[in-house]
Protein backbone atom coordinates (compact mmCIF):
# COMPACT_ATOMS: atom_id res chain seq x y z
CA UNK A 1 0.00 0.00 0.00
CA UNK A 2 1.38 3.43 -0.92
CA UNK A 3 2.37 5.74 1.95
CA UNK A 4 1.56 8.88 -0.03
CA UNK A 5 -1.26 9.14 -2.54
CA UNK A 6 -1.84 12.33 -4.49
CA UNK A 7 -4.82 12.34 -6.84
CA UNK A 8 -5.67 15.16 -9.26
CA UNK A 9 -4.08 17.76 -7.01
CA UNK A 10 -4.94 21.33 -8.00
CA UNK A 11 -3.66 24.52 -6.40
CA UNK A 12 -3.70 28.11 -7.57
CA UNK A 13 -2.57 31.42 -6.11
CA UNK A 14 -5.09 33.95 -7.35
CA UNK A 15 -4.96 33.70 -11.13
CA UNK A 16 -1.74 31.72 -11.20
CA UNK A 17 -2.21 27.97 -11.45
CA UNK A 18 0.73 26.51 -9.53
CA UNK A 19 -0.38 22.88 -9.71
CA UNK A 20 -2.84 21.99 -12.45
CA UNK A 21 -3.39 18.25 -12.18
CA UNK A 22 -0.86 16.10 -10.35
CA UNK A 23 -1.28 12.47 -9.36
CA UNK A 24 1.27 10.00 -8.03
CA UNK A 25 1.75 7.41 -5.34
CA UNK A 26 4.85 6.85 -3.23
CA UNK A 27 5.59 3.34 -1.96
CA UNK A 28 7.01 2.63 1.49
CA UNK A 29 10.79 2.62 1.64
CA UNK A 30 11.52 4.21 -1.71
CA UNK A 31 13.26 7.42 -2.63
CA UNK A 32 10.74 9.19 -4.80
CA UNK A 33 11.99 12.12 -6.85
CA UNK A 34 9.97 15.09 -8.00
CA UNK A 35 11.73 16.73 -10.93
CA UNK A 36 10.82 19.72 -12.97
CA UNK A 37 11.93 23.12 -14.22
CA UNK A 38 11.69 26.14 -11.89
CA UNK A 39 8.09 27.13 -11.33
CA UNK A 40 6.73 23.75 -12.42
CA UNK A 41 4.82 23.29 -9.17
CA UNK A 42 7.19 20.92 -7.34
CA UNK A 43 7.41 22.86 -4.11
CA UNK A 44 3.69 23.60 -4.00
CA UNK A 45 3.01 19.89 -4.47
CA UNK A 46 5.16 18.85 -1.52
CA UNK A 47 3.78 21.72 0.56
CA UNK A 48 0.30 20.26 0.03
CA UNK A 49 1.65 16.82 1.00
CA UNK A 50 3.25 18.30 4.14
CA UNK A 51 0.03 20.07 5.10
CA UNK A 52 1.56 23.54 4.77
CA UNK A 53 -0.89 24.46 2.02
CA UNK A 54 -4.50 23.57 1.45
CA UNK A 55 -5.22 22.19 -2.06
CA UNK A 56 -7.97 23.82 -4.13
CA UNK A 57 -8.90 20.46 -5.58
CA UNK A 58 -8.00 16.78 -5.59
CA UNK A 59 -6.96 14.55 -2.75
CA UNK A 60 -3.85 14.00 -0.69
CA UNK A 61 -3.46 11.07 1.66
CA UNK A 62 -0.32 10.56 3.72
CA UNK A 63 0.01 7.35 5.78
CA UNK A 64 -3.74 7.07 5.40
CA UNK A 65 -4.26 10.51 6.97
CA UNK A 66 -5.54 13.79 5.58
CA UNK A 67 -2.77 16.42 5.91
CA UNK A 68 -5.35 19.04 6.83
CA UNK A 69 -7.69 17.21 9.20
CA UNK A 70 -5.02 15.09 10.87
CA UNK A 71 -2.31 17.76 10.80
CA UNK A 72 -1.26 17.22 14.41
CA UNK A 73 -0.79 13.46 13.97
CA UNK A 74 1.00 13.82 10.65
CA UNK A 75 3.51 16.34 11.99
CA UNK A 76 4.68 13.62 14.35
CA UNK A 77 5.23 11.26 11.40
CA UNK A 78 6.54 13.44 8.58
CA UNK A 79 9.85 15.31 8.72
CA UNK A 80 10.19 18.22 6.34
CA UNK A 81 13.29 20.00 5.11
CA UNK A 82 12.23 23.17 3.37
CA UNK A 83 13.91 25.03 0.59
CA UNK A 84 15.95 27.96 1.91
CA UNK A 85 14.88 27.61 5.48
CA UNK A 86 17.45 28.93 7.93
CA UNK A 87 17.88 29.10 11.69
CA UNK A 88 18.69 32.00 14.03
CA UNK A 89 22.37 33.02 13.72
CA UNK A 90 23.29 32.45 17.35
CA UNK A 91 21.50 29.12 17.78
CA UNK A 92 24.00 26.29 18.34
CA UNK A 93 23.83 22.92 16.62
CA UNK A 94 23.02 20.90 19.74
CA UNK A 95 20.48 23.46 20.93
CA UNK A 96 18.65 23.34 17.62
CA UNK A 97 18.47 19.55 17.64
CA UNK A 98 17.48 19.30 21.29
CA UNK A 99 14.79 21.96 20.82
CA UNK A 100 13.31 20.20 17.79
CA UNK A 101 13.57 16.82 19.51
CA UNK A 102 11.45 18.20 22.36
CA UNK A 103 8.53 18.75 19.96
CA UNK A 104 8.13 15.03 19.21
CA UNK A 105 6.70 12.17 21.21
CA UNK A 106 9.34 9.65 20.20
CA UNK A 107 12.39 11.61 19.03
CA UNK A 108 15.78 10.32 17.93
CA UNK A 109 18.72 10.89 20.25
CA UNK A 110 20.13 14.29 19.23
CA UNK A 111 23.70 13.29 20.16
CA UNK A 112 23.56 10.10 18.07
CA UNK A 113 22.03 12.00 15.16
CA UNK A 114 24.79 14.62 15.32
CA UNK A 115 27.43 11.89 15.15
CA UNK A 116 25.67 10.12 12.31
CA UNK A 117 25.53 13.35 10.30
CA UNK A 118 29.12 14.31 11.07
CA UNK A 119 28.14 17.24 13.28
CA UNK A 120 29.45 15.74 16.53
CA UNK A 121 32.39 18.15 16.81
CA UNK A 122 30.17 21.10 15.84
CA UNK A 123 27.67 20.68 18.65
CA UNK A 124 28.52 24.04 20.24
CA UNK A 125 28.98 25.93 16.99
CA UNK A 126 26.57 28.75 16.23
CA UNK A 127 24.47 28.36 13.08
CA UNK A 128 26.09 31.37 11.41
CA UNK A 129 29.55 29.81 11.77
CA UNK A 130 28.63 26.58 9.96
CA UNK A 131 29.66 25.93 6.36
CA UNK A 132 27.01 25.47 3.69
CA UNK A 133 27.37 21.70 3.85
CA UNK A 134 27.12 21.67 7.64
CA UNK A 135 24.01 23.87 7.58
CA UNK A 136 22.47 21.46 5.09
CA UNK A 137 23.32 18.47 7.26
CA UNK A 138 21.80 20.20 10.28
CA UNK A 139 18.71 20.90 8.23
CA UNK A 140 18.45 17.22 7.31
CA UNK A 141 19.04 16.28 10.95
CA UNK A 142 16.12 18.52 12.01
CA UNK A 143 13.89 16.78 9.46
CA UNK A 144 14.91 13.40 10.95
CA UNK A 145 15.01 14.19 14.67
CA UNK A 146 11.36 13.26 15.16
CA UNK A 147 12.03 9.71 13.89
CA UNK A 148 9.69 10.26 10.94
CA UNK A 149 8.21 7.57 8.70
CA UNK A 150 8.48 9.95 5.74
CA UNK A 151 11.05 12.66 5.08
CA UNK A 152 10.29 15.38 2.53
CA UNK A 153 13.48 17.06 1.33
CA UNK A 154 13.17 20.11 -0.92
CA UNK A 155 16.22 21.21 -2.95
CA UNK A 156 18.50 19.26 -0.72
CA UNK A 157 21.85 20.09 -2.29
CA UNK A 158 21.27 23.45 -3.95
CA UNK A 159 24.24 25.69 -3.20
CA UNK A 160 26.55 22.89 -2.08
CA UNK A 161 29.94 22.17 -3.62
CA UNK A 162 30.32 18.86 -5.50
CA UNK A 163 32.00 17.05 -2.59
CA UNK A 164 29.39 18.16 -0.05
CA UNK A 165 26.70 17.17 -2.53
CA UNK A 166 28.10 13.65 -2.86
CA UNK A 167 28.42 13.32 0.91
CA UNK A 168 24.80 14.38 1.30
CA UNK A 169 23.70 11.77 -1.23
CA UNK A 170 25.47 9.05 0.74
CA UNK A 171 23.65 10.25 3.82
CA UNK A 172 20.24 10.11 2.16
CA UNK A 173 20.88 6.52 1.09
CA UNK A 174 21.69 5.63 4.70
CA UNK A 175 18.45 7.26 5.85
CA UNK A 176 16.47 5.28 3.32
CA UNK A 177 18.23 2.08 4.39
CA UNK A 178 17.02 2.75 7.93
CA UNK A 179 13.45 2.42 6.63
CA UNK A 180 12.40 6.03 6.03
CA UNK A 181 10.48 6.80 2.86
CA UNK A 182 11.96 9.83 1.15
CA UNK A 183 10.37 12.38 -1.16
CA UNK A 184 13.10 14.36 -2.85
CA UNK A 185 12.41 17.56 -4.77
CA UNK A 186 15.27 18.47 -7.06
CA UNK A 187 16.27 20.03 -10.31
CA UNK A 188 19.62 18.24 -10.42
CA UNK A 189 19.35 15.39 -12.88
CA UNK A 190 22.51 13.76 -11.58
CA UNK A 191 21.05 13.73 -8.09
CA UNK A 192 17.80 12.14 -9.25
CA UNK A 193 19.65 9.56 -11.35
CA UNK A 194 21.90 8.59 -8.47
CA UNK A 195 19.33 8.51 -5.65
CA UNK A 196 15.79 8.01 -6.84
CA UNK A 197 14.03 4.69 -7.27
CA UNK A 198 11.32 6.47 -9.24
CA UNK A 199 10.81 10.02 -10.40
CA UNK A 200 7.80 12.07 -11.38
CA UNK A 201 8.65 14.80 -13.88
CA UNK A 202 6.37 17.79 -13.38
CA UNK A 203 6.04 20.51 -15.98
CA UNK A 204 3.57 23.39 -15.90
CA UNK A 205 1.66 21.85 -13.03
CA UNK A 206 1.23 18.40 -14.57
CA UNK A 207 3.02 15.07 -14.32
CA UNK A 208 4.55 14.50 -17.75
CA UNK A 209 6.33 11.25 -16.89
CA UNK A 210 6.64 8.82 -13.99
CA UNK A 211 9.14 5.99 -14.06
CA UNK A 212 12.52 4.85 -12.76
CA UNK A 213 15.34 7.09 -14.00
CA UNK A 214 16.62 4.29 -16.28
CA UNK A 215 13.08 3.60 -17.50
CA UNK A 216 12.57 7.26 -18.34
CA UNK A 217 15.80 7.43 -20.29
CA UNK A 218 15.12 4.28 -22.29
CA UNK A 219 11.56 5.23 -23.25
CA UNK A 220 11.98 8.95 -23.74
CA UNK A 221 15.51 9.21 -25.09
CA UNK A 222 16.47 5.70 -26.16
CA UNK A 223 19.15 6.66 -28.65
CA UNK A 224 22.79 5.84 -28.12
CA UNK A 225 25.84 7.08 -29.98
CA UNK A 226 28.87 4.97 -30.87
CA UNK A 227 32.01 6.94 -31.73
CA UNK A 228 35.21 5.44 -33.07
CA UNK A 229 38.22 6.04 -35.32
CA UNK A 230 38.34 3.24 -37.96
CA UNK A 231 41.73 1.64 -38.73
CA UNK A 232 40.78 1.44 -42.42
CA UNK A 233 38.25 3.29 -44.57
CA UNK A 234 34.74 2.09 -43.86
CA UNK A 235 31.72 2.43 -46.09
CA UNK A 236 28.85 4.31 -44.42
CA UNK A 237 26.31 1.98 -46.03
CA UNK A 238 27.86 -1.00 -44.26
CA UNK A 239 26.78 0.58 -40.98
CA UNK A 240 23.60 2.33 -42.09
CA UNK A 241 22.13 -0.96 -43.32
CA UNK A 242 22.18 -2.42 -39.80
CA UNK A 243 18.64 -2.57 -38.33
CA UNK A 244 19.84 -0.99 -35.02
CA UNK A 245 21.36 2.05 -36.72
CA UNK A 246 19.42 5.28 -37.22
CA UNK A 247 22.09 7.52 -38.75
CA UNK A 248 25.80 7.69 -39.51
CA UNK A 249 27.90 10.79 -39.82
CA UNK A 250 31.54 11.78 -39.58
CA UNK A 251 33.39 14.50 -37.71
CA UNK A 252 37.06 14.77 -38.57
CA UNK A 253 38.44 11.23 -38.58
CA UNK A 254 35.67 10.01 -36.30
CA UNK A 255 32.60 8.02 -37.26
CA UNK A 256 29.52 8.68 -35.14
CA UNK A 257 26.77 6.05 -35.34
CA UNK A 258 23.43 6.80 -33.71
CA UNK A 259 21.10 3.93 -32.97
CA UNK A 260 18.91 2.07 -30.54
CA UNK A 261 18.95 -1.29 -28.79
CA UNK A 262 22.25 -3.15 -28.91
CA UNK A 263 23.79 -0.80 -31.44
CA UNK A 264 27.29 -1.18 -29.97
CA UNK A 265 27.36 -4.92 -30.55
CA UNK A 266 25.97 -4.59 -34.06
CA UNK A 267 28.59 -2.01 -35.03
CA UNK A 268 31.57 -3.84 -33.54
CA UNK A 269 30.46 -7.13 -35.12
CA UNK A 270 30.22 -5.71 -38.61
CA UNK A 271 33.60 -3.96 -38.21
CA UNK A 272 35.21 -7.20 -37.02
CA UNK A 273 33.84 -9.12 -40.02
CA UNK A 274 35.53 -6.52 -42.25
CA UNK A 275 38.84 -6.66 -40.34
CA UNK A 276 38.50 -3.03 -39.25
CA UNK A 277 39.67 -2.09 -35.79
CA UNK A 278 37.70 0.62 -33.96
CA UNK A 279 40.13 2.84 -32.10
CA UNK A 280 39.02 5.29 -29.36
CA UNK A 281 35.70 3.44 -29.23
CA UNK A 282 33.16 5.17 -27.02
CA UNK A 283 29.51 4.56 -26.29
CA UNK A 284 27.43 7.60 -25.34
CA UNK A 285 24.11 6.83 -23.76
CA UNK A 286 21.37 9.30 -23.09
CA UNK A 287 21.11 10.55 -19.54
CA UNK A 288 18.22 11.73 -17.49
CA UNK A 289 19.28 15.16 -18.67
CA UNK A 290 18.39 14.27 -22.26
CA UNK A 291 15.13 12.68 -21.16
CA UNK A 292 14.28 15.81 -19.18
CA UNK A 293 14.87 18.04 -22.19
CA UNK A 294 12.74 15.74 -24.34
CA UNK A 295 9.91 15.83 -21.80
CA UNK A 296 9.84 19.47 -20.84
CA UNK A 297 11.61 21.31 -23.63
CA UNK A 298 13.79 23.01 -20.99
CA UNK A 299 17.42 22.60 -20.13
CA UNK A 300 17.63 21.53 -16.51
CA UNK A 301 18.39 24.70 -14.55
CA UNK A 302 21.65 24.99 -12.65
CA UNK B 1 2.79 23.81 26.42
CA UNK B 2 5.94 21.72 26.70
CA UNK B 3 7.10 22.99 23.30
CA UNK B 4 6.39 26.58 24.35
CA UNK B 5 8.54 26.14 27.45
CA UNK B 6 11.44 24.79 25.38
CA UNK B 7 11.11 27.55 22.80
CA UNK B 8 11.00 30.18 25.55
CA UNK B 9 14.14 28.72 27.11
CA UNK B 10 16.10 28.73 23.84
CA UNK B 11 14.84 32.15 22.72
CA UNK B 12 15.80 33.61 26.10
CA UNK B 13 19.32 32.25 25.65
CA UNK B 14 19.50 33.75 22.17
CA UNK B 15 18.29 37.10 23.52
CA UNK B 16 20.93 37.04 26.27
CA UNK B 17 23.62 36.26 23.70
CA UNK B 18 22.85 39.47 21.84
CA UNK B 19 24.94 41.78 23.97
CA UNK B 20 24.33 44.97 22.00
CA UNK B 21 20.56 44.59 22.34
CA UNK B 22 20.84 43.91 26.05
CA UNK B 23 23.02 46.98 26.46
CA UNK B 24 20.55 49.27 24.72
CA UNK B 25 17.55 47.92 26.57
CA UNK B 26 19.01 47.64 30.07
CA UNK B 27 22.49 49.17 30.15
CA UNK B 28 22.00 52.44 28.28
CA UNK B 29 19.18 53.86 30.47
CA UNK B 30 21.18 52.95 33.59
CA UNK B 31 24.34 54.48 32.18
CA UNK B 32 22.54 57.75 31.36
CA UNK B 33 20.98 57.77 34.82
CA UNK B 34 24.40 57.45 36.41
CA UNK B 35 25.95 60.09 34.13
CA UNK B 36 23.22 62.63 34.93
CA UNK B 37 23.31 61.57 38.56
CA UNK B 38 26.90 62.71 38.86
CA UNK B 39 26.04 66.20 37.63
CA UNK B 40 25.36 68.15 40.86
CA UNK B 41 22.91 70.54 39.18
CA UNK B 42 20.76 67.60 38.09
CA UNK B 43 20.31 66.65 41.74
CA UNK B 44 19.20 70.13 42.84
CA UNK B 45 15.48 70.84 43.14
CA UNK B 46 14.54 73.36 40.50
CA UNK B 47 11.35 75.47 40.18
CA UNK B 48 11.41 74.55 36.48
CA UNK B 49 10.48 70.98 37.53
CA UNK B 50 8.01 71.95 40.26
CA UNK B 51 10.83 71.91 42.80
CA UNK B 52 11.93 68.43 41.89
CA UNK B 53 15.34 67.46 40.53
CA UNK B 54 16.15 67.05 36.85
CA UNK B 55 16.83 63.35 37.54
CA UNK B 56 13.28 62.88 38.83
CA UNK B 57 11.94 64.75 35.84
CA UNK B 58 14.05 62.81 33.33
CA UNK B 59 13.75 59.26 34.76
CA UNK B 60 10.51 58.41 32.87
CA UNK B 61 12.26 59.36 29.61
CA UNK B 62 14.98 56.84 30.44
CA UNK B 63 12.24 54.22 30.69
CA UNK B 64 11.10 55.29 27.24
CA UNK B 65 14.50 54.21 25.84
CA UNK B 66 13.91 50.67 27.11
CA UNK B 67 10.32 50.51 25.92
CA UNK B 68 11.04 51.96 22.48
CA UNK B 69 14.04 49.74 21.92
CA UNK B 70 12.41 46.50 23.04
CA UNK B 71 8.94 47.23 21.66
CA UNK B 72 9.22 48.93 18.30
CA UNK B 73 12.81 48.14 17.34
CA UNK B 74 14.00 44.71 18.49
CA UNK B 75 10.68 42.83 18.52
CA UNK B 76 9.60 43.61 14.94
CA UNK B 77 13.13 43.12 13.59
CA UNK B 78 13.52 39.71 15.23
CA UNK B 79 10.08 38.54 14.06
CA UNK B 80 10.58 39.80 10.51
CA UNK B 81 13.99 38.11 10.40
CA UNK B 82 12.49 34.83 11.61
CA UNK B 83 9.84 35.03 8.93
CA UNK B 84 12.23 36.03 6.16
CA UNK B 85 14.70 33.26 7.02
CA UNK B 86 11.94 30.65 7.12
CA UNK B 87 12.29 29.94 10.85
CA UNK B 88 8.52 30.33 11.34
CA UNK B 89 7.74 28.17 8.30
CA UNK B 90 10.10 25.47 9.43
CA UNK B 91 8.42 25.43 12.82
CA UNK B 92 5.04 25.08 11.09
CA UNK B 93 6.17 21.67 9.76
CA UNK B 94 6.80 20.35 13.28
CA UNK B 95 4.30 19.55 16.04
CA UNK B 96 5.21 22.95 17.56
CA UNK B 97 3.40 26.04 16.34
CA UNK B 98 5.09 29.20 15.06
CA UNK B 99 2.64 31.05 17.34
CA UNK B 100 4.62 29.65 20.26
CA UNK B 101 7.73 31.43 18.96
CA UNK B 102 5.83 34.70 18.65
CA UNK B 103 4.46 34.31 22.17
CA UNK B 104 7.95 33.53 23.49
CA UNK B 105 9.31 36.70 21.88
CA UNK B 106 6.56 38.75 23.54
CA UNK B 107 7.24 37.20 26.94
CA UNK B 108 10.97 37.85 26.58
CA UNK B 109 10.41 41.47 25.52
CA UNK B 110 8.19 41.98 28.54
CA UNK B 111 10.74 40.33 30.78
CA UNK B 112 13.58 42.52 29.50
CA UNK B 113 11.44 45.64 29.91
CA UNK B 114 10.48 44.67 33.44
CA UNK B 115 14.06 43.91 34.50
CA UNK B 116 15.23 47.21 33.07
CA UNK B 117 12.43 49.19 34.74
CA UNK B 118 13.02 47.61 38.14
CA UNK B 119 16.77 48.23 37.93
CA UNK B 120 16.24 51.82 36.84
CA UNK B 121 13.76 52.59 39.61
CA UNK B 122 15.95 50.88 42.21
CA UNK B 123 19.21 52.58 41.18
CA UNK B 124 17.46 55.96 40.94
CA UNK B 125 16.10 55.47 44.43
CA UNK B 126 19.23 54.06 46.08
CA UNK B 127 21.92 56.11 44.37
CA UNK B 128 20.24 59.39 43.55
CA UNK B 129 17.40 59.70 46.02
CA UNK B 130 14.63 59.62 43.44
CA UNK B 131 11.48 58.65 45.40
CA UNK B 132 9.67 55.48 44.41
CA UNK B 133 6.54 56.09 42.32
CA UNK B 134 4.10 58.07 44.48
CA UNK B 135 1.11 56.37 42.96
CA UNK B 136 2.21 52.75 42.50
CA UNK B 137 -1.06 51.51 41.02
CA UNK B 138 -1.32 54.42 38.59
CA UNK B 139 2.32 53.95 37.68
CA UNK B 140 1.85 50.23 37.08
CA UNK B 141 -1.19 50.98 34.93
CA UNK B 142 0.59 53.66 32.90
CA UNK B 143 3.58 51.35 32.51
CA UNK B 144 1.52 48.32 31.43
CA UNK B 145 -0.65 50.28 28.99
CA UNK B 146 2.31 52.19 27.53
CA UNK B 147 4.24 48.93 27.12
CA UNK B 148 1.23 47.22 25.55
CA UNK B 149 0.78 50.09 23.07
CA UNK B 150 4.43 49.94 21.98
CA UNK B 151 4.55 46.13 21.75
CA UNK B 152 1.35 46.19 19.67
CA UNK B 153 2.89 48.77 17.34
CA UNK B 154 5.98 46.55 17.13
CA UNK B 155 3.82 43.57 16.20
CA UNK B 156 2.02 45.68 13.61
CA UNK B 157 5.36 46.56 12.00
CA UNK B 158 6.30 42.85 11.98
CA UNK B 159 2.92 42.08 10.42
CA UNK B 160 3.02 44.55 7.53
CA UNK B 161 6.75 44.32 6.71
CA UNK B 162 7.50 41.54 4.25
CA UNK B 163 11.25 41.53 4.79
CA UNK B 164 13.74 42.34 7.51
CA UNK B 165 14.82 45.43 5.59
CA UNK B 166 11.23 46.63 5.31
CA UNK B 167 10.71 46.01 9.03
CA UNK B 168 13.75 48.12 9.84
CA UNK B 169 12.64 50.84 7.43
CA UNK B 170 9.40 51.09 9.42
CA UNK B 171 10.82 50.41 12.87
CA UNK B 172 13.61 52.97 12.83
CA UNK B 173 11.43 56.08 12.21
CA UNK B 174 8.87 54.77 14.71
CA UNK B 175 11.67 54.27 17.22
CA UNK B 176 13.05 57.78 16.64
CA UNK B 177 9.60 59.37 16.96
CA UNK B 178 8.94 57.45 20.17
CA UNK B 179 12.28 58.55 21.61
CA UNK B 180 11.77 62.16 20.53
CA UNK B 181 8.28 62.59 21.96
CA UNK B 182 9.35 60.61 25.02
CA UNK B 183 11.78 63.45 25.73
CA UNK B 184 14.90 61.34 25.31
CA UNK B 185 16.74 63.47 22.77
CA UNK B 186 15.63 66.85 24.04
CA UNK B 187 14.15 67.14 27.56
CA UNK B 188 10.52 68.01 27.18
CA UNK B 189 10.65 71.28 29.13
CA UNK B 190 12.65 72.74 26.25
CA UNK B 191 10.11 71.65 23.61
CA UNK B 192 7.26 73.92 22.44
CA UNK B 193 3.97 73.26 24.16
CA UNK B 194 2.37 71.66 21.11
CA UNK B 195 5.09 69.02 20.84
CA UNK B 196 4.81 68.29 24.56
CA UNK B 197 1.03 67.77 24.17
CA UNK B 198 1.61 65.42 21.22
CA UNK B 199 4.13 63.58 23.40
CA UNK B 200 1.48 63.07 26.08
CA UNK B 201 -0.45 60.89 23.67
CA UNK B 202 2.51 59.22 21.96
CA UNK B 203 3.19 55.71 23.27
CA UNK B 204 4.31 54.88 25.86
CA UNK B 205 2.84 58.13 27.29
CA UNK B 206 5.74 59.64 29.17
CA UNK B 207 3.56 62.27 30.94
CA UNK B 208 1.41 59.60 32.55
CA UNK B 209 4.55 57.85 33.79
CA UNK B 210 5.91 61.15 35.12
CA UNK B 211 2.62 62.05 36.82
CA UNK B 212 2.30 58.70 38.55
CA UNK B 213 5.96 58.71 39.54
CA UNK B 214 6.09 62.22 40.98
CA UNK B 215 2.62 63.64 41.66
CA UNK B 216 -0.44 61.45 41.85
CA UNK B 217 -2.65 59.39 39.61
CA UNK B 218 -2.12 59.76 35.86
CA UNK B 219 -4.79 61.44 33.76
CA UNK B 220 -7.45 58.95 32.61
CA UNK B 221 -7.40 60.32 29.06
CA UNK B 222 -3.66 59.62 28.76
CA UNK B 223 -4.22 56.04 29.86
CA UNK B 224 -7.29 55.56 27.70
CA UNK B 225 -5.43 56.64 24.56
CA UNK B 226 -2.67 54.09 25.27
CA UNK B 227 -5.29 51.36 25.74
CA UNK B 228 -6.98 52.32 22.46
CA UNK B 229 -3.67 52.29 20.57
CA UNK B 230 -2.78 48.90 22.09
CA UNK B 231 -6.11 47.36 21.08
CA UNK B 232 -6.20 48.86 17.57
CA UNK B 233 -2.59 48.08 16.69
CA UNK B 234 -2.82 44.65 18.30
CA UNK B 235 -5.98 43.74 16.41
CA UNK B 236 -4.57 44.99 13.11
CA UNK B 237 -1.35 43.04 13.72
CA UNK B 238 -3.27 39.85 14.46
CA UNK B 239 -5.31 40.28 11.25
CA UNK B 240 -2.34 41.11 9.04
CA UNK B 241 0.32 38.81 10.42
CA UNK B 242 1.67 36.23 7.95
CA UNK B 243 3.79 33.28 8.91
CA UNK B 244 5.71 33.31 5.62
Amino acid sequence: MPVIEVTSLHKRYGELVAVDDVSFAVEAGEIFGILGPNGAGKTTTVECVSGLRVPDGGGVSVLGLDPRRDAARLRQLVGVQLQESQLPDRLRVAEALELYASFYRDPADPAALMDKLGLGDKRNTAYKDLSGGQKQRLSIALALVGNPKIAVLDELTTGLDPQARRDTWGLIEQVRDSGVTIVLVTHFMEEAERLCDRVAVIDQGRVVALDSPAGLVSTVAPEQRVRFRPSAPVDDRLLADLPEVVSVHRTGGQVVVTGTGDVLHAVTSVLARNQIVAADLRLEQSTLDDAFVELTGHRPAD
Amino acid sequence: MHAFGQILKIETRLYLRDRSTLFTIIGLPLLLLVVFGFIPAARQPDPLFDDRTFIEYFAPSLLVITLAMAGVNILPTVLATYRERGVLRRLATTPASPAALLAAQLVISLGAILVSAVLLIAVARLAFGVPLPRHPLGFALAFVLGTAALLALGLLVAAVARTTKAAQALAVPLFLVTMFFGGVYVPRFILPDLLVRIGDYTPPGVQALLDAWTVASPQPLHLAIMAVIAVLAGTAAAKLFRWE
